[in-house]
């Protein structure tokens, strides 16, 4: 059954990790939906956050290639347990007339921010899991988006669940 | 793996430990004394600007020879064929830009062979990185897809510890090519010289012991087994482990398959040997390995050309065994009942132990009814072909060879047709024996290849089993033979054609030819000659065995002899597997 999976990963933060990660998935031709990665807390490590789509046997196969490189240190999946996932979106949308206030509530419904305004625009910040940001979306007519930018998620295990190098 | 890796000074004076411990050196410097550390014997290589620094310090020092070859790839592909033969991490030296991208191919060969080589190449200085400056390439970035890991070493501090790394990850856990990449000012600087004595890695530890569970388990497996079958890769000849896996299989009463890569890894000339598998397979091993009811997988991954259609394989129920040092082998094209990630060698001495403490013994009525089956499919005697007629049959000149070497030779190889006969007819009893482009499939290794086997072992007989289109791929490298006197034998199956292509378009194609005639082939002869070797055509099978006693003569140990044999157009290699179709369903030579 192919399935959405939150991969976690740590890596040494050495030039061209990145590129190592995301040659791996092209030259293998697996999925990436979103790949996010910075420095942790150790700035010698990196932590990255894939979101990829697969059956079973491809993510295994992922997982253990990922774990074959031989700059990452772990590997989880983090849809095998119960983790956390988040996702911050800058919406740029036009805000004038009636729509202007009508605007504000659905931000407001979303738990979203109003972080620049303009006569004419909103710039809305929103976090939380690629869904709920994809359900604004859609509350929203979409021929007031002017420009949407996502970070891709980021995720972490529940409770006590977690990855250390 | 290689060399002693400490830093032994005993043996030196006091003033030699002054100099050595606090003298600043040039990165070039340090380059060839990590080297020289690793106790490296041969630097295949081809110099250029961004790696004179590198090359004067060679210049000034007597650790270990440099052989100059006539282009990056063959470079490459004779470190590789050194680390094939000898089991230690071969080395090669190119310069920047062209030299990288020359040196590809060869890198890419021994990745998809797992051969521990590491790949020194010169890049422009760090301030010119990446301004399109003469002869730079991205050789971390385009190299990346086909080693095991890469450096760009950008500081001449990390520049030994670098080293000690990449001869680390080259040679352990599953090997493969390191590229390590140095900018040319970085080769100009001072720094002192240490070479670390051990390598500490957070992301890297390979596996070594296998999982005891999983041991217990594939005992009571191979024990329970009535139609058992040992299939045996690469890796239990790159693991060293060829004497554990004799004893196992020996020990069991198993029959054994090798692959390609595992040709050697058991006595092919042991009554328990089934021969090679796959797409140009026996017709006893494909089909004792579509039926048997318990697999042990050692060392092998299952790919395409082994197992041919994975779903018609499936077809039949079998448990399967499979022992790995790479995690990500096992259960990638086949589903697997008990894996074992470790290395090889360990994994079969933990399983020998058990084997031997266990009071269960195998069933061996079951056992003696499998070895009846195998013997009805082994007497169709799918490898004999017609012996009689006045052209000459390329299996017969690789007959002839084994039996003019005693079956004791180091045979390399180039792809196509040729390689396959050599796999198929010369019977090798022993590991690291048979030298060859398995995975990438590269024409133009064999020459390269032999050269460095042959210095590896400058006594041993070294035999290049090639055709007349490879051997034109890296034919230049005659000139390096020259050189340093590489008395290598170059036996061409001359066909006058790509054979395999030529094979395939036959079979496939309506036989259309499609540019797969060799057109226009030197008189090779006279091409030997004129690189100062000893050249011979043979044009009759009564001559061959003559002809290859002299080229193995004492009187011409010493020389190079190139051997062109003109071998029947249009022979095709048979047992074979179509692209696609199951392993059970086999073209056999009668059937045509």
């Amino acid at each position: 059954m192919v399935r959405r999976h939150i991969i976690s990963l740590l890596m040494e933060n050495e030039a061209g990790a990145l590129s190592r990660v995301a040659g791996l998935f092209s030259a293998r031709a697996y999925n990436i939906e979103s790949l996010t990665v910075a420095p942790t807390e150790d700035a010698t490590l990196s932590r990255m956050t894939i979101v990829t789509v697969g059956s079973e046997e491809v993510i295994e196969q992922i997982t253990k290639q990922l774990n074959k490189l031989v700059d990452v240190i772990k590997v989880m999946d983090l849809t095998e347990g119960s983790h956390i996932e988040r996702e911050l979106m800058l919406v740029k949308v036009k805000a004038v007339g009636v729509g202007r206030e009508e605007m504000k509530r659905t931000a407001d419904i979303f738990r979203g921010r109003i972080i620049d305004v303009t006569d004419a625009t909103y710039t809305i910040e929103l976090t939380g899991t690629g869904s709920k940001l994809d359900a604004f979306l859609e509350a929203i007519d979409p021929i007031f988006i002017i420009e949407t930018v996502r970070t891709g998620a980021s995720g972490i295990g529940r409770g006590e669940r977690s990855l250390k190098a | 793996m290689t060399g002693t890796g400490q830093n032994d000074y005993s043996h030196r004076s006091t003033n030699e430990l002054i100099f050595c411990q606090f003298m600043e050196v040039t990165g070039a410097e340090i380059v060839v004394r990590c080297l020289a550390e690793e106790g490296v014997e041969f630097v295949f290589g081809y110099p250029g600007g961004a790696v004179l620094n590198i090359y004067d310090a060679i210049f000034k020092q007597d650790k270990f020879k440099h052989v100059l070859v006539r282009h990056e790839q063959a470079a490459v592909h004779a470190a590789d064929a050194y680390a094939r033969a000898t089991g230690r991490v071969g080395v090669a030296l190119v310069t920047s830009g062209p030299g990288v991208t020359n040196a590809v191919t060869g890198i890419a060969t021994a990745y998809m062979d797992s051969i521990p080589i590491v790949v020194v190449s010169g890049q422009v200085p760090t301030a010119a990185i990446g301004l399109d400056a003469f002869q730079e390439v991205d050789a971390v970035g385009i190299t990346r897809p086909c080693v095991k890991h890469n450096f760009l070493v950008k500081d001449i501090k990390d520049l030994a510890e670098t080293f000690k790394k990449a001869f680390h990850i080259a040679a352990s856990g599953r090997p493969g090519p390191v590229l390590v990449d140095v900018p040319k000012d970085v080769t100009a600087h001072l720094a002192e010289f240490v070479y670390p004595t051990t390598v500490e890695m957070r992301s890297y530890n390979p596996v070594v012991k296998g999982h005891s569970g999983q041991l217990k388990r594939a005992v009571q497996m191979l024990l329970e087994a009535k139609r058992p079958m040992v299939y045996a890769g690469g890796g239990v000849v790159l693991g060293d482990a060829a004497t554990q896996l004799t004893e196992l299989t020996r020990l069991l009463g198993f029959p054994c398959t090798n692959t390609l890569m595992g040709l050697g890894g058991y006595p092919a000339t042991d009554r328990q040997s089934l021969g090679m598998l796959g797409m140009h397979g026996t017709y006893e091993a494909n089909m004792a390995m579509q039926h048997c009811d318990v697999l042990i997988a050692v060392g092998a991954r299952f790919d395409d050309r082994v197992i041919g259609n994975p779903a018609h394989f499936a077809r039949e129920q079998r448990r399967i065994i499979h022992i790995d040092v790479d995690p990500s082998s096992i259960s990638k094209r086949v589903k697997v009942d008990v894996p074992i990630v470790g290395d090889v060698k360990s994994v079969l001495d933990d399983l020998l132990v058990l084997l031997k403490q266990s009071r269960e013994k195998s069933d061996a009525a079951a056992l003696n009814a499998w070895w009846t089956q195998i013997e009805l499919w082994r007497s169709k005697d799918c490898l004999k072909y017609n012996r009689s007629g006045s052209i000459i049959k390329p299996q017969y000149v690789v007959e002839k060879l084994w039996e003019v070497t005693k079956g004791d030779a180091y045979v390399t190889s180039d792809v196509g047709q040729h390689q396959m006969w050599a796999a198929q007819y010369y019977k090798f009893d022993k590991p690291r024996r048979w030298i060859n482009s398995g995975g990438l499939g590269t024409m133009g290794v064999g020459l390269p290849y032999a050269m460095g086997v042959q210095l590896a072992f400058p006594d041993a007989q070294v035999a290049c089993i090639t055709g007349e289109s490879s051997i034109q791929m890296c034919i230049q490298e005659l000139s390096t033979c020259k050189q340093y006197r590489i008395p290598v034998k170059v036996i061409t199956l001359n066909n006058r054609y790509m054979g395999m292509v030529r094979q395939w378009q036959e079979f496939f194609y309506g036989s259309r030819y499609a540019e797969s005639y060799m057109e226009s082939l030197p008189d090779f002869v006279k091409l030997a000659e004129a690189y100062g070797h000893v050249g011979m055509r043979i044009d009759k099978p009564e001559d061959v065995e003559a002809a290859l006693k002299e080229a193995f003569s004492p009187a011409l140990k010493e020389r190079l002899v190139f051997m062109d044999f003109q071998t029947d157009q249009t022979e095709n290699v048979f047992p074979m597997v179509e692209g696609g179709k199951g392993l059970s369903e086999m073209i056999l030579a009668e059937e045509l």
